[in-house]
């Protein structure tokens, strides 16, 4: 029995008469002691399928189990051994204390004050939230808070948890200690299991076991990091350092479909650029660049033999190209070029 | 799971949920100074009014009807539309997540609310006795308890039902308890008597009857200021009977109605909706 079936699920919202499909004819499973990590971009469908399977959301069509539970049929026994932890959300009432709401929820899943206590005990100590143990939970920060609503959901020891973009907006330290967690979480009993959305792909990479990536409503990748990955060895990953680009440079029209370069890229698969601050190549120019930044694109290619032409059209644009280097694919390169083949 | 397991985890909630309302008052006191003083500035206004006038006789009602009133306040702030704030926290989302049953989360709020606002009503009767020169008749203490417990179970299940009902109306539920606020209290009774007098026709007197507190407030009256027992006010218990019994169980329904059309239309997702 896996822990998770979710047998062609459908969702449509009703929006103002217009109809709206969320899900559209999801297959996926979910395997005791797997973090499955769910990729896409905003309104993709990863919070619809989230609530369906956290029984907060019916679906149009089609059937989802958790642990052999059917998610409409037995929404009680579903809801007992699972939790849903969602980034940004409220941890509780912030007049009571982070002790006082960990024992409130805990008595929403019925435990006896003697277990709820030491479940209590230690979700504070592994969140290392000793010193914040009595204060009120409108006093945290940010980050602790999150980690209070974190220890919230492991607080009925569920069987399957749910996190939807848990990391959301935390810093590094808050951020790496909640992947620290999940990661000991599910290694400390295999027969758990954790369905993540994130927005962060390598959050995506570091901590899951397989890669959902949905477009649409629709999983158009399903596969382990490294599988998705080596799905890009016939490619090639180029990195484009520039420097000195000038603010009225427009990259998004030299490398965009309706740009001239587009013609001398044709063959690129896809195309990130963004913005570093590391360049210290600021001068009495300055004004004219991009505050003495720089730009790096990084390009996966069908046929690495497109670097000269690209490298020269760049140059031609009066474009400075410092380094050009190979890289290692990333899953966010297989993420791009996965939504690029249903969006081109 | 059993059902006895199924019946101590509802009431593991509902003592919980009853926590968070009554630690709301300890932990910010000076909510209640302002819970209790207003009220009996208010009252304090027709207590003058009627000394102004000779009826003295209509103190007390006016201290009873202000020390009622409490619960109507609750009810509609901090019952009716509880539910909705609670979805705008993100709350909402906690509990219908929960095995816990929803009906067991809107009892403990009902539990905590009749807790906090016995005190804050006990304090207003207390206080507005003490700075008033009336006095009381009262001969059939148990009816009093019986009639004040009917009286808040009316109540509470007629917010328990509005509760559902505000969330199924969304963002309107503040203007919809704004709306209610001030026909109750002149419905009600609260600062004059409306089952025992010629005020209003016949007609409206029944409409009247059906708003557990304007009953709740002309029963205790005849009780506790003129001397009444239970043979005078047997129709005002009959009738807060069925209305302690009958709203929880609409409010069952109700609740059971909105956990539906939020399922099937997506309104437990959006805060805003």
């Amino acid at each position: 029995m896996s822990a998770v079936d979710v047998i062609d699920v459908t969702r449509v919202f009703d929006s103002k008469g217009k109809k709206v499909i969320a899900l559209d004819g999801i297959n996926l499973s979910i395997s005791k002691g797997e973090i499955l990590g769910l990729l896409g971009s905003n309104g993709a469908g990863k919070t619809t399928l989230i609530k369906i399977l956290a029984t907060l959301l019916l679906p149009t069509s089609g059937s989802s189990y958790v642990y052999g539970y059917d998610v409409v049929k037995d929404a009680k026994s579903v809801r007992r051994i699972i939790n849903l932890v969602s980034g940004g959300e409220t941890p509780g009432y912030g007049l009571l204390s982070v002790k006082e709401n960990l024992w409130f929820f805990s008595q929403l899943y019925g435990l006896r004050n003697s277990d709820a206590r030491r479940v209590i005990d230690t979700l504070i100590n592994d969140m290392e939230l000793e010193q914040y143990r009595d204060t009120r939970v409108h006093k945290l920060s940010t980050g602790y808070k999150q980690r209070l609503n974190l220890a919230r959901g492991f607080i009925n020891d569920p069987m399957l948890l749910l996190l939807d973009e848990p990391t959301l907006g935390l810093d590094v330290i808050n951020a790496r200690h909640i992947r620290t967690y999940i990661k000991r979480w599910i290694r400390d009993d295999p027969s758990r299991s954790i369905l993540l959305t994130t927005h962060y792909l390598a959050e995506a990479e570091e901590v899951c076991d397989k890669i959902a990536i949905i477009y649409r409503g629709k999983i158009i990748a399903y596969e382990s990091p490294d599988v998705l990955k080596r799905s890009l060895t016939d490619s090639s990953v180029v990195e484009i350092k520039l420097v000195n680009v000038g603010k009225d440079i427009d990259m998004d029209s030299i490398l965009s479909r309706h740009g001239l370069v587009y013609e001398i890229l044709n063959g690129v698969d896809d195309i990130m650029h963004h913005y570093t601050n590391t360049n210290n190549n600021s001068n009495s120019n300055s004004n004219e660049v991009y505050g003495g930044d720089g730009v790096r694109i990084r390009l996966v290619l069908d046929d690495e033999s497109m670097i000269p032409s690209i490298v020269e059209s760049l140059v031609s644009k009066g474009l400075k190209v410092s380094s050009v280097s190979k890289s290692t694919p990333t899953l966010e390169d297989v993420y791009i070029r996965y939504i690029k083949r249903y969006d081109p | 799971m059993s059902l006895s397991d199924d019946l101590l985890l509802n009431i593991k909630a509902i003592y919980a949920r009853a926590y968070v309302r009554m630690k709301g008052l300890t932990r910010e006191p000076h909510w209640s100074i302002a819970e209790v003083t207003i009220p009996l500035l208010s009252l304090s206004a027709y207590v003058y009014l009627y000394i102004t006038l000779g009826a003295y006789e209509y103190m007390a009602f006016v201290i009873v009807g202000g020390a009622m009133l409490a619960f109507w306040s609750n009810v509609l702030w901090g019952m009716s539309a509880q539910l909705y704030w609670e979805k705008d926290t993100g709350m909402l989302q906690h509990y219908m997540l929960a095995p816990a049953s929803r009906m067991a989360i809107l009892v403990g709020m009902a539990v905590g609310g009749m807790i906090n606002t016995t005190i804050r009503s006990l304090s207003i009767l207390a206080i507005g006795t003490l700075l008033f020169p009336v006095s009381y008749a009262l001969n059939d203490p148990v009816t009093l308890l019986l009639v004040f417990l009917l009286t808040v179970i009316a109540l509470y299940g007629m917010g328990m039902l509005f509760a559902s009902l505000f969330l199924l109306y969304g963002r309107e539920a503040s203007h919809i308890a704004d709306l209610l606020q001030e026909p109750i209290y002149l419905l009600s009774g609260i600062y004059y008597p409306v089952i025992s007098s010629n005020i209003f026709p016949n007609a409206l007197k029944i409409i009247a009857s059906m708003i557990p507190l304007t009953l709740g407030i002309d029963a205790i009256r005849l009780i506790l200021i003129t001397g009444k027992g239970i043979g005078d006010v047997t129709l005002h218990v009959t009738v807060l009977a069925v209305l302690a019994v009958a709203l929880p169980v609409l409010a069952r329904i109700a609740l059971r109605k909105m956990e539906d059309v939020s399922k099937r239309q997506g309104r437990l997702l959006l805060r805003w909706q």
